[in-house]
């Protein structure tokens, strides 16, 4: 069809080109600023000559950031926190949204329903904390994986999805023999594999940036995720900002070592981002719109 | 049409029925191995979900932690009396709820405007390069957000500020500074989010049958006019379910970021009840004083939550539920 575009309605179209151009570059801006940061020298980001690209380049901020001991330990535990957080998020999600697709298993309502108003209500911070704390979590590990195992919204997601599988697979499965675990792991998971790569991903993003349950429950440095160690790195408290004049020299000789720190713990996420934006953007789609 | 899809979708189900659906009275029996499956997922629900929420008891206790709640003393509305004689709580809720408005009326409409702009993009590899782009701020975590925050408002080495110096003005720090304090916050939160939230606006335009359009402009309907008759109200049901859920959250401003960004300097304009909560608390020990300040919060989240749906439902709208 040919199209006939008005003088309004050409207008529109540069302008909606150019502000969303513009939008797309306030996006990335921010980082290209900051990679910038961390490949200069400190004179050149102290004058302000920093914009878009490196001035003076060295590679002496990533050397002492990927030297550290403290990085290094932070950034395993993220790794480690991340790796077992997700199996262990992906793994019960799937083992109680089957049951919960089966139109006939008694008290699905219930369990339902249960599952739903934790969405709404919270007992909130402290009770929960004093939880976690009856529970023996505090200064472990664990405290980082199982107060978080289930989400409900994604739990409602899958369930959604396996329900969607047709039951004549399964049904003929069951001729064959296979008992209803069988199933769930030999043929359900296996088509389930769009909404289950994509809760998976949501929980690795949510496990890799989450701070705030490692202030609340660790105390312990050696178990500190890397957040904790970039908040420490960037952090300004009070003494800071009163004693901004002595120490301002202090602080901007950290300057680049903190974009560093920056751009070295994000790196695993935009690396990794491209090849699954496919695949996350179907995902919510599947499930969301239709809740 | 109707009657034949009717039919076709009817049969299936009728085999499903009475193919699987068990004897009355053997079901838990019958399927004890599904309702094993559950177990681990029902005790998760009912530790870390429930047990909190039977918790919210000691607000109204004295609670110590070497009794417990069974042994600790109860005092009724005595913490929710200190919370409504605390002069602290109405800055509090104040900031809380002036925060929280502010990110709704800026945070709110912005996804939409840009994936109704989106959507008029023809030139697929743009759109999809916006996209992307436009995508990413949303998997950062608000530490590295807030670190990049604090990099780019440095009073004396930020590029903004270095920018205003520029223009010949005093630099200013926006972080310390109680009259910038919330704009930044509610800046960051759009940097962060605005992208992220076209995605369920997308989705939603995406579904919309181009029929409707087609025979709109035989009648003459010009772009806009098909925006506002055809386009708009499709979108309705999602930006309504998504509004119940955001007044859910309206006294839950995003504890990381305010708590990531926020220093003594500016306490009076940016403690928030979370905030607040965790520093005095977590860090001083008070449990069933902050228990009470919790509660209510979450109260009035319910009952927002409440009374958006039924606004919703007086809309002719369909609710949550």
């Amino acid at each position: 069809m040919a199209i006939k575009q008005s003088k309004g309605e050409r207008a529109f179209t540069i302008f909606n080109y150019l502000f969303l151009g513009a939008f797309a570059l306030i996006c990335l801006f921010p980082f290209v600023h900051v990679i910038a940061q961390s490949l200069s020298s400190q004179r050149a980001i102290v004058s302000g000559e920093v914009l878009f690209l490196p001035i003076e380049t060295t590679f002496l901020a990533y050397k002492e950031v990927l030297m550290d001991q403290h990085f290094l330990k932070a950034f395993s535990i993220s790794v480690l926190r991340t790796v077992v957080g997700t199996f262990v998020n992906v793994f019960f999600t799937c083992l109680m949204a089957y049951p919960l697709s089966k139109t006939y298993i008694k008290g699905r309502g219930l369990i339902l329903f249960m599952v739903v108003f934790t969405m709404l209500f919270s007992g909130g911070m402290i009770p929960t904390y004093l939880v976690v704390r009856e529970t023996g979590l505090l200064n472990s590990f664990w405290a980082y994986i199982i107060p978080t195992m289930i989400s409900a919204f994604n739990l409602i997601i899958v369930k959604n999805f396996f329900q969607s599988i047709p039951a004549e697979l399964e049904e003929s499965a069951k001729m064959d023999g296979a008992s209803n675990i069988g199933i769930l792991f030999k043929i359900v998971i296996p088509l389930s594999m769009p909404v289950i790569a994509t809760i998976g991903l949501f929980h690795a993003v949510f496990h890799w940036n989450s701070f705030f349950d490692a202030v609340l429950y660790i105390n312990d440095r050696s178990l500190y995720p890397l957040q904790v160690y970039l908040r420490e790195l960037i952090q300004f408290d009070q003494s800071e900002i009163n004693l901004r004049d002595n120490f301002e020299q202090q602080l901007l000789a950290n300057e680049s070592l903190k974009a560093a720190a920056l751009i070295s713990s994000t790196l695993p996420i935009l690396i990794v981002y491209p090849f699954l934006q496919k695949y996350f953007v179907k995902g919510v789609m599947l499930g969301s719109v239709k809740g | 049409m109707q009657n034949g899809t009717t039919i076709e979708a009817n049969k299936p189900k009728l085999d499903i029925k009475t193919d699987i659906k068990p004897k009355k009275k053997s079901a838990l029996l019958k399927y004890w191995d599904l309702y094993l499956l559950m177990i681990p997922g029902i005790l998760f629900f009912l530790i870390y979900k429930y047990v909190p929420m039977w918790g919210i008891v000691i607000a109204f206790q004295d609670y110590s932690v070497f009794a417990g709640v069974a042994g600790s003393e109860w005092v009724g509305f005595k913490h929710f009396a200190r919370m409504f004689q605390a002069d602290e709580f109405y800055s509090i809720f104040s900031n809380t709820l002036l925060i929280s408005l502010y990110k709704l009326f800026w945070g709110f409409p912005a996804p939409i405007i840009v994936a109704l702009m989106l959507n008029e993009i023809r030139h697929m590899l743009y759109k999809r390069s916006v996209q992307t782009i436009i995508y990413m701020p949303h998997f950062l975590s608000w530490v590295i957000v807030g670190g990049i925050m604090i990099n780019l408002l440095n009073p004396s080495t930020g590029i903004v500020n270095t920018f205003i110096q520029f223009l010949g003005f005093e630099p200013i720090y926006f972080i310390a500074d109680d009259s910038w304090f919330r704009t930044v916050l509610v800046a960051s939160d759009l940097w962060k989010s605005v992208g992220w939230g076209t995605i369920l606006y997308l989705a939603a335009l995406a579904g919309i049958d181009p029929q409707l359009y087609e025979a709109a402009k035989v009648d003459g309907a010009n772009k806009w006019q098909q925006t506002w008759h055809i386009t708009l109200p499709s979108l309705l049901p999602t930006i309504v379910i998504l509004f119940i859920l955001q007044m859910g959250n309206i006294l839950e401003v995003g504890f990381e970021q305010v708590f990531i960004l926020l220093n003594p300097l500016v306490y009076n304009v940016g403690d928030v009840f979370e905030t607040y909560v965790y520093r005095v608390g977590v860090t001083q020990g008070q449990f069933s004083y902050t228990t009470a300040v919790g509660l209510f919060k979450s109260v009035i989240a319910l009952i927002m939550v409440v009374l958006a749906n039924k606004i919703a439902k007086k809309l002719g709208q369909n609710g949550l539920w």
